[in-house]
């Protein structure tokens, strides 16, 4: 699916950000990892441009830089939706129906796990355990937890969010 | 908290008096879980604030004031209010209920009785903590701390004698007697391994190298555990204190705290105690004067399952990618940058400082023969009282599922306990007067593991069980060596093709065979155990693994592929509730008319299953028999819907 990769309003130059970053970390090549996390968090993504940038300022091989960018699943190599949609699939919301859920939340949103919407509003994402697991099944929705929410209380949530 | 460094033991312990004595013994305090995710997920927040608003009008500000902390337990009834010093406990408090526990308890020291824990099986209401049975049968010396703090301020945490037991190891024993101290108490690590965490401290202490390193693992992968998470949110100082002693006794200088990337609000916890240690002189040069250093730093995970096999993350700290190593020479000789490195899950750390204050002899009278403590267990799953439950090692499944746990929801039947995560396996009912700790658990083909405990009933497939965590492994496997890496994807295509009904004759040993070369031939643990939930499954529910096969069938009805889900007409009231909820508009009716599923439509999301009202249980989920025709468009109810 494709999505507009045109710059928000907003965001930072990825040369900035990146010198920020790898700053903070007094240009540690060890910190790879931390200056990506950060980097992920500032474009909601890590593209192409911002990487390259990265392999320069931190003097590590492009080449690395990608396969740890590739390894770990906080990374985005394709830009994501405005509000992130993370429906748990850890063994105590499995056991309360997960599976089912997202195939309710597929249905509202008509889009598929791992998906991103035409009109960049949401990405729909699987995780392997939020780690909430008492209040299982369980969707993260921009980071706020709903647990087992209804069909109707889902709609509500994904109205509201523009 | 004061904004000076603390220089000396006694400096350190007039602090904690100082702390003490300023809290007003007549003040109450309303505790409650805003630090945990939980707590969070139900609204915890907005009560917390409603309380200081009406606690400020009612001018009572004298008189109470709110304590926001981490996990108290029972998540499974919050949002939680405890109120001290009497200790009521509110479940499932709403925002609007916070003026009445204002006004009649704050005030009055009265109890709101509509919003006590009640019993489900004899109706009693518990007006205290102690009084209901998912406490009363804990031990809970790890994380009871958790109610009373606020995690973000340290000044909680040394009020109720916090680094005392570091003050202790630094200026009254050596590091030789606090390594001898916690090899005494036959601690074992919490992670899952259960290797002695004495005898780790010990390698690391012997081993060649002037730089030795101590690590906490918070990268708690396994699904259906997060007690270390809640740790680390709720009390992040007593892991830090375990990580100071052991690295006094190890003789290290640098710390490294690493956390999962899951768990965010853990990461703002431990950065912000860490934070507040080092202004303390707690962490850093000349801790409390005693001439001992410590530098920490903490780590944040970027998502990988198997960064927290031990090797892989010394290798995520370095930046590099998260896979394991060959462990030809162990890390407490070899471990990050190549150097001696002592590497322990949260909670063993958090034990640590408790050893050090009240001896290896208290310790060691709690447990089994051969595990000591206690340990934090998740109970989740299909169990009326979900949360985290601390209990003495050697308490048997069926006390923690049944009598912590208040037994399986809706009088469904228990089918298995599901324990050790990944790598752990399913233990079915005949064996719930199992003692668990980590000897016992492991002789039945599962483990004790990080301490995830999902409860499984009668609705759940056991080949889907299986399949999930092979599917799980195989998503997670790092790929380096190749019996995980193909071995899973064989598994997990042919648990697949069960679950689809398309199983055949022999896939069974295709199963069986396949598990045997990785557990004998993979690289790391998790390759070496990640058959286990398959083996288990197979070696206590052969029946279920053979009626997908031969009968295309599913006795819990839960796989998709098998499962199909109708409208009894018979029992149909055409209230539209399943009409009304259904996702995809796969249900046709209307008032007097009985309802019926587009079988084309239905994405078998079971949510006209759970929202039929079990007066009526019209809706049925059908496997392995042949699905009945749909009435007749039109067909008029002949059930009267009662009540």
């Amino acid at each position: 699916m494709m999505v507009s990769t045109t710059k928000s309003k907003g965001l930072p130059k990825a040369s900035g950000a990146v010198k920020k970053a790898v700053g903070s970390y007094g240009k540690d090549k060890e910190a790879l990892i931390q200056v990506l996390l950060d980097l992920q968090a500032v474009f909601g993504w890590l593209p192409p441009g911002v990487l390259r940038e990265v392999s320069e300022q931190l003097d590590v091989p492009v080449v690395q830089v990608y396969r740890i960018a590739s390894y770990y699943k906080a990374f985005s190599l394709q830009p994501r939706g405005r509000h992130i949609i993370k429906v748990c699939m850890g063994t105590a919301c499995q056991v309360r129906r997960s599976p089912q859920l997202l195939n309710t939340i597929s249905a509202v949103l008509k889009m598929k796990p791992c998906e991103t919407s035409t009109d960049g509003r949401f990405t729909l994402e699987t995780v392997n355990c939020l780690g909430c697991c008492a209040m299982g099944p369980v969707v993260a929705i921009d980071d706020v937890y709903h647990s087992n929410p209804s069909t109707a209380d889902l709609q509500k949530v994904f109205e509201s969010a523009e | 908290m004061a904004s000076k460094r603390i220089s000396s033991a006694k400096e350190l312990e007039q602090l904690g008096r100082d702390i003490a004595s300023k809290a007003d013994p007549d003040k109450r305090i309303v505790s409650i879980c805003t630090m945990s995710v939980c707590g969070q997920s139900r609204g915890s927040g907005a009560i917390a604030e409603r309380f200081a608003e009406e606690i400020r009008r009612a001018g009572l500000e004298e008189k109470a004031e709110v304590r926001q902390t981490g996990c108290q337990g029972f998540c499974e009834r919050e949002p939680v209010v405890i109120i001290f010093p009497e200790g009521f406990y509110y479940v499932n408090v709403e925002p609007d209920d916070v003026p009445e526990i204002v006004s009649a308890t704050l005030s009055k020291g009265e109890l709101v009785e509509r919003l006590l824990y009640t019993d489900p099986t004899t109706g009693e209401r518990a007006a205290k903590e102690s009084d209901i049975p998912f406490y009363s049968h804990q031990m809970p010396i790890v994380f009871g701390d958790n109610r009373r703090i606020n995690p973000r301020e340290i000044d909680d945490y040394i009020g109720l004698g916090g680094y005392g037991a570091l003050s202790k190891a630094l200026f009254e024993m050596s590091p030789e007697q606090v390594l001898d101290e916690v090899k005494k108490s036959n601690l074992r690590g919490r992670g899952g391994g259960g290797f002695p965490t004495g005898r780790k401290w010990e390698t690391t202490r012997n081993a060649s190298g002037e730089t030795k390193y101590v690590l906490v693992n918070c990268d708690e992968g396994d699904p259906g555990a997060y007690m270390d998470r809640s740790i680390m949110e709720g009390n992040p100082h007593s892991v830090l204190e375990g990580l100071l002693i052991g690295a006094y006794a190890i003789g290290s200088h640098e710390g490294f705290i690493y956390v999962r990337d899951e768990y965010p609000l853990a990461y703002d916890n431990t950065i912000q105690a860490v934070k507040h240690a080092e202004e303390y002189g707690l962490i850093g040069e000349n801790i409390l004067g005693s001439g001992f250093d410590l530098r920490v730093s903490v780590h944040r995970g970027a998502g990988a399952f198997v960064s927290g096999e031990s090797t892989a993350l010394m290798n995520a700290i370095e930046g590099r990618v998260g896979e394991p190593r060959m462990k030809y020479i162990r890390t407490a000789v070899s471990g990050l940058k190549g150097m001696p490195t002592c590497l322990n899950n949260v909670e063993t750390w958090a034990n640590v400082p408790l050893i050090i204050n009240r001896g290896s002899e208290w310790f060691n009278s709690i447990g089994t023969e051969g595990s000591k403590g206690t340990k934090i267990f998740s109970l989740v799953g299909k169990v009326n009282n979900t949360g985290l439950v601390e209990v003495p090692m050697g308490m048997t499944l069926r006390q923690l599922v049944y009598d912590i746990g208040g037994g399986i929801p809706q009088g469904n039947k228990l089918k298995a306990v599901q324990t050790g995560g990944p790598s752990g396996g399913v233990i079915p009912e005949q064996y719930l007067d199992t003692p668990i700790d980590f000897d016992e658990l492991t002789k039945l083909g599962s483990m004790m593991g990080s301490g995830g405990m999902v409860v499984m009933d009668e609705d759940t497939c056991m080949v889907d069980t299986a399949r999930y965590f092979i599917s799980f492994c195989c998503e997670e496997s790092c790929g380096q060596c190749s019996p995980c890496r193909e071995g899973l994807r064989m598994l997990r295509e042919i648990l697949n093709d069960i679950c689809e009904g398309k199983g055949q004759e022999g896939d069974i040993e295709a199963i069986e065979d396949i598990a045997e070369v990785m557990q004998d031939a993979s690289l790391c643990a998790l390759g070496g155990t990640a058959a286990n939930p398959a083996l288990t499954t197979l070696k206590y529910f052969r029946d279920e693994y053979e009626a997908h096969i031969r009968e295309q069938r599913c006795p819990a009805q839960a796989c998709q592929a098998l499962t199909c889900y109708y409208i009894d007409p018979a029992l149909c009231t055409a209230c539209l509730i399943c009409r009304r909820n259904c996702p995809t508009e796969a249900i046709y009716g209307e008032k007097g008319i009985v309802h019926w599923i587009d079988q084309e439509k239905c994405i078998k999301c079971d949510t006209c299953f759970q929202v039929c009202p079990p007066r009526f249980s019209a809706v049925r989920r059908i496997s392995g028999e042949p699905l009945p025709e749909p009435p007749a468009p039109g067909t008029r109810v002949t059930r009267e819907e009662k009540g």
